[in-house]
């Protein structure tokens, strides 16, 4: 029995002249479940997102969204999906009722019911006090929420994400991925990309990590983190001159290799808390003083320097080349 | 909740009109929103006609009159409205560049695109709606027109054709501003893209000064130019003066070359700018 897939993407390919920025991703969203695309900036999670969206041509490969072929069915599938970008894609100078209305407009949905619709949305969206009044007088937050309302007008089974939350302050992200956990416990399906680790933990059922226009893991967010070992053994010494002799001090218990970043050791163990035990006992018997000594399970953060040797925002600063959307000046 | 209502099925051409008609709406609905821009957009014409009208009116020489005299700068200034009107009219292309060039950098394209709307519709719409804002400027010009001297000498029926033959030029160019608006990297480019080529384009031309004047090879340079048969043609239907009469054909049947350039001129731009906006990104 297949299981009912919302997006299956195969083998997708995508060259922009010589650069490569989809080399080969494979991708399959079930029906009612969000899946995170993560990867940091140039990983080729837009061009990903827009070529399901059928906004770009796959060079190679084939894709189904809805079990439409987006290269040969693209109406189809735009009927079928809301798209949400990282711009705050809205006519600014339209109020947010003005912009819903034409949105449903452009949707060929009844008049009447784009009404209702837009109701429903600006209150859903926490935007009825500001229904009335020009985009352009929103804040950052309220843009974003008008934008996802915008995407909704027509109650899409499929919802692209593609990085919602970048550039907004910790309270907007809050409120949106609020939002977002309402439309997936209502099954809409999600397939959202993230350069942040913790967004892709709070909201996706499933994630795929992509880099370099590779798929390089997939799992939940628990397999990630198993896949590179249990739980991190974290110790802060008190002086950095005797974080070397810790590692010496701790190899016996450690189950791979240590990290060292000024005072701060770290290292995957094996067992659970009667690790952290002997460690305290080991580092007392080097005489080693400890600041600060613990347990943590990794984040998805340890899983990207795991499995790409990288972090996921390092790359961000190393690379900024690689991100096309330099070029083209702000964002908003 | 209820399921989505979805309109009747039209055929393809009843969807472009209506989905046209929503974006030509919202354009036209944001540029009175922003009123500055507007003003500027008005100023900018009633400017050109007091400076020509005052400060070149008497350098240059209009057949039939005394140069220097008072019938003199009265009849250049009859001869200048229709180059003013054809200038500004060249300029709606400007508006199409940045509005576009401005859709595409804040994504509002992207939505556009991954909607199951009319795909020309966004382009058809803009346009149209560029060229209906020039309604409002050539009110605004005629008006100013009027106070410094210039007369409707020829009937109103005229008078009609030759708007309507200046909205056709208007949205002509809309649509090549289009294209430059899509082909552009970012807006910063189209507001220089934009205009670049309109400047020489209307200078080159009879609007402000007669063709005769020209070197030689400009002259039929300035004969082809589709701006100078449209002030040609204009300053007929208005009954202004036209300065001496010269051989070329252009210029001699100037409504029916204007109206061949225009359909012209959309038949090339219209397909390569919808062809630009089915691939055009936001980045």
């Amino acid at each position: 029995m297949t299981e009912d897939y919302a997006v299956e993407a195969r083998g997708l390919v995508k060259k922009f002249g010589d650069v490569t920025a989809l080399d080969g991703i494979d991708l399959m969203v079930p029906r009612g479940k969000v899946v995170g695309l993560l990867g940091p900036n140039g990983s080729g999670k837009t061009t990903t997102v827009r070529i399901l969206a059928t906004l770009l041509k796959a060079t190679a490969g084939t894709a189904k969204v809805a079990g439409f072929d987006v290269a040969k069915q693209a109406d189809e599938v735009r009927r079928s999906i809301g798209l949400t970008g990282q711009y705050a894609a809205v006519d600014e100078f339209l109020t947010g009722r003005e912009n819903l209305a034409m949105f449903g407009g452009l949707f060929h949905l009844e008049k009447d019911y784009v009404a209702t619709r837009a109701d429903e949305l600006l209150e859903m969206f926490d935007l009825t006090g500001a229904a009335n009044r020009p985009a352009k007088t929103y804040s950052g937050g309220m843009r974003r929420r008008l934008d996802l309302a915008a995407s909704l007008i027509a109650k899409p089974g499929i919802l692209f994400l593609d990085e919602p939350t970048t550039g907004l302050d910790p309270r907007s992200r809050i409120g949106l991925w609020n939002v977002i956990t309402e439309l997936i416990s209502e099954g809409t399906t999600v397939l959202l990309t993230t350069q942040y680790l913790d967004e892709a933990d709070q909201l996706a059922d499933d994630i795929v990590v992509i880099d370099h226009g590779k798929v390089i893991a997939h799992g939940t967010s628990s397999e990630l983190k198993d896949q590179i070992g249990g739980d991190r053994l974290e110790i802060t010494v008190q002086e950095a001159s005797s974080a070397a002799s810790a590692v010496s001090a701790l190899a016996p218990l450690v189950s791979g290799e240590a990290t060292i970043e000024g005072t701060r050791y770290s290292a995957p163990v094996a067992g659970g808390s009667p690790v952290l035990i002997e460690a305290v006992r080991a580092l007392d018997a080097a005489h080693i003083g400890v600041a600060d000594i613990g347990l943590r399970r990794p984040t998805l953060d340890d899983v990207f320097l795991a499995l790409t040797g990288h972090g996921a925002e390092e790359e961000q600063l190393a690379e900024p080349s690689t991100s096309r959307r330099g070029r083209r000046g702000g964002r908003q | 909740m209820s399921a989505p209502a979805i309109q009747a099925k039209r055929p393809v051409l009843g969807w472009t009109i209506h989905d046209a008609l929503i974006i030509a709406r919202a354009t036209v609905t944001a540029s009175f929103r922003i009123p500055e821009a507007l003003f500027f957009q008005l100023i900018q014409p009633v400017i050109f006609v007091l400076l020509f009208a005052y400060v070149f009116g008497g350098a240059i020489a209009i057949p039939g009159a005394e140069a220097g005299s008072a019938a003199d700068s009265s009849l250049y200034r009859q001869y200048l409205m229709p180059g003013i009107f054809g200038q500004t009219v060249a300029f709606a292309a400007a508006a199409s560049t940045v509005g576009l060039a401005e859709a595409m950098q804040r994504g509002i394209i992207d939505r556009y695109r991954a909607l199951p709307m009319s795909q020309p519709a966004v382009l058809l719409g803009n346009t149209l709606a560029n060229a209906l804002r020039q309604i409002l400027v050539l009110t605004v010009l005629s008006v100013t027109g009027f106070i410094v001297g210039w007369r409707i000498n020829d009937g109103i029926l005229n008078a009609i054709y030759a708007y309507l033959l200046l909205l056709l030029f208007a949205y002509t160019v809309t649509w090549v501003g289009a294209f430059v608006g899509l082909s552009v990297p970012n807006t910063e480019t189209a507001n220089t893209a934009g205009l670049i080529w309109i400047f020489p384009l209307t200078f080159l031309s009879n609007a402000f000064v007669p063709i005769t004047s020209l070197p030689t090879w400009l002259q039929y340079f300035a004969a082809f130019n589709p701006i100078s048969s449209l002030v040609q043609a204009t300053r007929e239907l208005f009954g202004n003066p036209t300065g001496a009469p010269t051989d070329f054909w252009t210029l001699n049947n100037a409504a029916l070359y204007t109206v061949i350039s225009c359909v012209a001129v959309i038949a090339i731009f219209a397909p390569l700018a919808v062809r630009k906006y089915r691939t055009a990104t936001s980045k």
